[in-house]
């Protein structure tokens, strides 16, 4: 499904704040793969992530999706086919619009090649945005005519997470989407994004800060360190793995104590 | 002083366009666009051009498509170019002096003696009686204004509003904010290249500074608008800009008539109450934090 092969970034090249974000790394992920991606802080985690939404052009190497290649396609046209949640709660939605306008923003992902650019939302779409909402069981479907701004930041970052998959995408990257949100709304918005992967088959790619999130979580976990993916495990050995046993083979790998300070601080 | 009245309806509903244009660039795409000024002017001049030629209603559409080419103008110098918004703007609106001579034949103004214009022509019809200047100002207003609330409305209208709002989301969602600032642009020029045509033909004439200010103004009547009638939705602030471009000729009227400030100084009055106006929010935060340091140095004294 997913195909980076080699790829670097360097950053601010040839200036005393030059630093090497991603050092060829590859990485490819089969159809329905969930993997989580925990490392240290400046690893590259979130870097990785901009690579393939294509927030900035990587330096060499190529990234595939399905089989064809978007190692230069431009953001929003890879946004077609990937959806992506930041940390913060506030970047996902429109504020002054209301939540039905910014669920028809989303569907445009969809529709674009089948309506007109001047078409306007239908009543078939409020009742398929309504019953999707009720799926996120806050209330929403009530207040789609009010504006995103006055929703709570786990209200927004669920809707957030709606939007992203309201058209099924190839691909969903999370870089820490609960990191931000109190404990109670972090679960709830975790088992909302539990549910909605695995009942549409997503592949998926979350950064977390969380050690026990990313063995729970998926199928996958990796580990990364200095731009480079230095651990990767799945299968039998995940199953069998503790959070102890995870920083042990961190150890092991790099050479050095896994160095994150949410991390430690973290639960 | 129903003469009075009936000019400030007129002039009212007339640069209400500009306000709509502004609403638009300054309130939905959340860009100052500079422009205005420029666009203003090159809209009345292709209309009184092409009226003196004998084409007074085609004037109003080519009006209009020449503002949008200058909104287009802005937008690619500030998407693909990579000038910053308010820097596009002004190069666009110093280009346009130039552009603007050329259209009235380098010269710095041009008149309209005897031609039909569009009220002349609504007059010889019979339509509207004495009021058909007010009519015609009045419906091609509402009707850009109606037009304006179906189109944000739709898709591209959305999507529009949202890149004011997130330009991030906007690009998550598939859409090229470039796209989208680009149309914006061009629809709020064309609006306001019509404002100049209909003026220009009402006023039966056109000078290459008529347009000094207009965004200003513009900004003005968008601030009174939302102050009387409130901010939130499309529809709303639609209906704002045009109360508060009528409210704003009527203030022009009462001032040119009774004299309270010299005529010559409604412009500086003006520029005042826009900069108090959007400078309010930072002046209040400001005078929050005074109140409260003052109070606790009277504590820390105590």
């Amino acid at each position: 499904m997913l195909r980076i092969d080699h790829v670097s970034k360097t950053f601010n090249l040839g200036t005393v704040n030059e630093k090497t974000a991603l050092s060829d790394l590859s990485l490819h992920l089969k159809p329905g793969d969930f993997a989580s991606i925990i490392g240290s802080n400046g690893a590259g985690k979130s870097t990785l992530l901009g690579a393939i939404a294509g927030s900035f052009i990587v330096d060499s190497g190529s990234i595939a999706l399905d089989g064809r290649d978007i190692t230069f396609t431009p953001d929003h046209r890879r946004s077609v086919v990937i959806g992506r949640l930041f940390q913060d709660p506030l970047r996902g939605t429109a504020p002054s619009m209301t939540i039905e306008e910014n669920l028809a923003l989303a569907y445009l992902r969809s529709t674009k090649e089948r309506t007109s650019p001047f078409s306007r939302i239908g009543k078939k779409d409020k009742e398929f945005f309504a019953e999707k909402l009720k799926l996120l069981g806050m209330g929403l479907e009530d207040r789609m005519r009010q504006p995103v701004g006055l929703l709570s930041g786990g209200q927004r970052q669920a809707l957030t997470l709606l939007m992203a998959t309201l058209v099924t995408p190839k691909l969903l990257l999370l870089d820490e989407h609960t990191a931000a949100l109190d404990p109670g709304t972090a679960e709830k918005v975790l088992e909302l994004t539990r549910i909605i992967v695995a009942d549409n088959h997503i592949t998926c790619l979350m950064v977390t800060h969380n050690m026990k999130q990313a063995l729970d979580m998926g199928n996958r976990t990796l580990m990364m360190a200095g731009g480079r993916i230095v651990l990767d495990v799945s299968g039998d050995e995940r199953a069998g793995m503790t959070v102890d046993g995870l920083l042990r083979r961190f150890r092991a790998g790099t050479g050095h104590e896994l160095d994150n300070d949410r991390m430690l601080l973290s639960d | 002083m129903l003469q009075i009245v009936q000019t400030a309806l007129e002039l009212g509903f007339q640069y209400a366009l500009v306000a709509m244009a502004l609403f638009l660039s300054y309130r939905i795409l959340d860009i100052a666009d500079l422009t205005t000024d420029g666009s203003f002017v090159l809209g009345a001049a292709v209309s009184v051009t092409l009226t003196a030629a004998g084409h007074p209603v085609l004037a109003i559409p080519a009006a209009m498509l020449a503002g949008a080419c200058a909104g287009f103008v802005t937008a690619f110098l500030q998407t693909r170019l990579g000038v910053p918004s308010i820097l596009a703007g002004i190069i666009t609106n110093t280009g346009l002096y130039t552009v603007n001579l050329m259209t009235m034949g380098w010269k710095s103004n041009a008149s309209l003696l005897r031609a039909d214009t569009v009220f002349t022509l609504l007059r010889d019809a019979g339509v509207g009686g004495a009021w058909y200047e007010l009519l015609l100002s009045a419906s091609v207003t509402a009707a850009a204004g109606a037009l304006l609330w179906l189109f944000l409305g739709t898709r591209l209208g959305l999507s529009i509003r949202a890149t004011g709002d997130n330009r991030d989301m906007v690009r998550s969602s598939s859409v090229n904010p470039a796209f989208t600032v680009t149309v914006g642009l061009c629809i709020a020029n064309a609006l306001t290249g019509l404002s100049g045509a209909v003026v220009g033909q009402y006023q039966k004439t056109v000078d290459t500074n008529m347009g000094a200010g207009i965004v200003v103004i513009g900004l003005a009547c968008l601030i009174i608008g939302e102050t009387l009638v409130g901010r939130g939705g499309t529809g709303r602030g639609i209906l704002a800009v045009m109360a508060g471009s009528v409210v704003y000729r009527f203030i022009y009227a009462a001032v040119l008539n009774t004299r309270i400030v010299p005529i010559e100084c409604l412009k500086l009055v003006t520029a005042l109450v826009v900069a108090l106006a959007i400078a309010a929010p930072a002046i209040k935060s400001g005078a929050v934090f005074q109140k409260r340091r003052l109070a606790a140095g009277r504590r820390g004294a105590r």
